[in-house]
């Protein structure tokens, strides 16, 4: 009745093979064999941004001799896969595991789970809710972020009345919520000031932030100023400017500093940028794990891994760096 | 090929013949092969404690693939599994946590209301009638909406007990187990029972079969699609208690990809994505081959991406084999 079995069998033969493939070209894989095992895991394997962060966390390792393993959700808010992945490691030996939560609240069980097996727990990019859920955490200060770009476009308006559009992440994300307050603290207004026109999720992508914008200027045609989330954002945001002719009369402001942001500071799309450094997050972190294995002592608290405002139009009394810093120190 | 074909020329052809045709030999086959080679190349591998811990991360998926094993045997599909199992958790953790009802009735109210997916899954199928991608495509988005505009975006934690009961463990030898994976393990049991002993199990093969044969032989072929839609969204119920008796937390995130890993543990058990061939058993095998690898490689440090790629290419060929045996016996 089922005759498939004997290409069936075979089926179990190319397996074998295949994870002998994937295994002789996988990262890491037992070819820099040191003392302590080190794991990392990113939201997801193709944002720019984690890429970044894994080459920190790469670089780390290999100096300091120690395996590294990755791995990461299949989307952005995937908690499921993190579990695993953590769980995974934990089994695999780790010393310690550096994790940029998909949820901050949702990937706390498994963390505190990580943590009673003496893995120390470190927190990249995203704190955990309660923050203390983890042992330590390196991450951009995201309210100062916002606050740098929020004082920048003070200073650029020159006192001219502004309309705000702000572009932002998505409902109950903490790093939307803490830009986009920060944003309005550096401006000297309210998260919620009349003065804000029209506000928009866009998710950090730069299709919806195109469509944002498109509506944010059929709902108010007089904005002047638009803060985005994200460059992606802010460059979806300049084609829909660009598209109506608005490009030149409208400033953007963004947070990130990814290579394709700041090259678009650079040809003057955005007015400036806060970058930050996920390299330094993931190689400062692989750090405090090794020296943890070596010493046993735990790396705890906040560690800010800094922020930095990239223009080419500086403004008096605003502290920035200029695109070419920005291009060095870039990521993606 | 030429494996097999030396194997099957074995000085014991009665009993091996016997193994070979079970349509799980396959499938088993590749696990055990899997599960070796993970066994020489770490030494973290071959555990209670790992194989406990398998068990537990493919828990949720491996009870949502019983419910598409059972819609996929009546040569159905459900898209929606993952998102109706995310509305199901989502409403046992809020209505436990938010609205203070006894976290029983809460469970019940999840399972309710996932039976209830089911049932209008079956009806659109049956009565209407709609092609089950079409009316399952809809009722996907229909819960995903449903799951974000009920939780408010946020996560609930703090769940009562009772909730995670299931995620708690207890010894098993030197390991520890939990709870959920005897009650995954149990529900595959007990539909292999009803789909290989009860006259319910013999008609759901002969709606896959030919639906119209099964109408002419006196099956009440409505009737039978719909109660098996309804069984299977009872099913995802039970997969929402699962889950959120694993990870602690009722997440408006969760069950988005898990369709289609749904889809994939049946494919790799041996399931004929075109009806009435297949068995729960070879699903509980495909649920665990994709745990061993996922486990496997990261034990041995290959990162998640050849997970992806391992999956995708095992899938291509399981297809691939149930298409060449359709040929065969032909």
């Amino acid at each position: 009745m089922f005759p498939r079995t004997r290409p069936a069998l075979s089926v179990g033969v190319a397996c074998l093979a295949l994870s002998l493939t994937a295994c002789g070209s996988g990262s890491g894989g037992g070819s820099s064999s040191g003392d302590a095992k080190v794991g990392l895991i990113t939201k997801t394997d193709t944002n720019p941004y984690f890429v970044k962060m894994r080459e920190g966390a790469e670089q780390a390792a290999k100096s300091a001799h120690v395996d590294l393993s990755t791995a990461a959700g299949k989307f952005d808010g995937d908690n499921a896969s993190q579990v695993t992945a953590l769980e995974n490691m934990v089994a695999s030996g780790v010393k310690g595991v550096l994790i940029t939560p998909n949820d901050s609240k949702a990937i706390v069980p498994a963390i505190a789970k990580a943590r009673a097996k003496g893995v120390l727990v470190i927190a990249l990019d995203t704190p955990p809710e309660p923050q203390s859920a983890a042992d330590a955490l390196f991450a951009t200060d995201n309210v100062k972020a916002g606050e740098l770009i929020g004082a920048y476009a003070k200073a650029a308006m020159k006192g001219k009345a502004a309309k705000i559009a702000t572009l932002d992440l998505a409902p109950g994300i903490s790093v939307g919520v803490q830009r986009h307050d920060g944003f309005a603290k550096g401006f000297g207004i309210g998260a919620t000031d009349p003065s804000i026109v029209c506000s928009q999720d866009t998710g950090g992508d730069q299709a919806k932030g195109q469509t944002a914008m498109e509506n944010c200027l059929q709902k108010a045609p007089d904005i002047n100023l638009v803060y985005t989330i994200n460059e992606p954002a802010a460059l979806g945001a300049y084609t829909a400017l660009k598209a109506k002719g608005r490009e030149k009369d409208v400033m953007i402001v963004s947070i990130d500093g990814g290579c394709t942001g700041v090259q678009a500071v650079k040809d003057g799309k955005i007015a400036a940028t806060s970058q930050q450094y996920p390299l330094k997050m993931a190689s400062d972190g692989v750090k405090a794990i090794v020296s943890y294995a070596k010493g046993g002592k735990k790396a705890s608290g906040y560690t800010d891994t800094g922020v930095q405002l990239i223009t080419d139009k500086a403004q008096t009394g605003i502290e920035a760096k200029d695109t070419g810093f920005g291009l060095q120190n870039c990521w993606g | 090929m030429a494996v097999s074909t030396s194997l099957a020329a074995g000085k014991d052809p009665l009993t091996l013949r016997r193994l070979l045709t079970t349509p799980v030999a396959g499938p088993f086959a590749a696990l055990v092969l899997a599960s070796v080679f993970f066994s020489v190349g770490t030494d973290r591998f071959l555990s209670g404690g790992n194989f406990s811990l398998i068990l537990q991360q493919v828990m949720v998926v491996g009870t949502l693939a019983i419910g598409q094993t059972l819609i996929i045997l009546t040569a159905g599909i459900d898209l929606s599994c993952g998102a109706v199992m995310a509305f199901g958790s989502i409403l046992m953790a809020r209505l436990a946590v938010h609205q203070g009802w006894p976290p029983l009735l809460a469970v019940l109210a999840g399972l309710l209301v996932c039976g209830a997916f089911g049932l209008l899954n079956g009806l659109l199928v049956q009565a209407v009638p709609l092609p089950p991608f079409i009316v399952t495509l809809g009722m996907l988005n229909v819960a995903f909406a449903l799951t974000h505009l009920y939780s408010e975006e946020q996560t609930v934690t703090g769940l009562p007990g009772t909730l995670t009961a299931l995620g708690r463990t207890f010894p098993l030898g030197r390991t520890d187990v939990t709870y959920g994976s005897l009650v995954t393990v149990a529900l595959f049991l007990g539909f292999a029972y009803a789909l290989g002993s009860t006259s319910w199990g013999r008609h759901v093969y002969a709606l896959g079969n030919s639906s119209e044969s099964a109408r002419l032989s006196g099956i009440r072929v409505g009737r039978l699609t719909v109660s098996v839609y309804v069984v299977a969204g009872l099913v995802y119920g039970i997969a929402a208690l699962l889950l959120v008796s694993r990870t602690g937390v009722g997440d408006p995130q969760a069950g988005q990809t898990d369709n289609l890993d749904s889809i994939t543990a049946v494919v790799l058990g041996g399931t004929s994505l075109f009806g009435g061939r297949g068995t729960v058993l070879g699903t509980f095998v495909g649920v665990l081959i994709v745990g061993v690898f996922r486990n496997g490689l990261q034990l041995m440090g290959v990162s998640s991406v050849y997970q992806t790629l391992v999956t995708g290419v095992l899938v291509i060929l399981a297809v691939t084999v149930d298409q060449l045996s359709r040929k065969g016996t032909r």
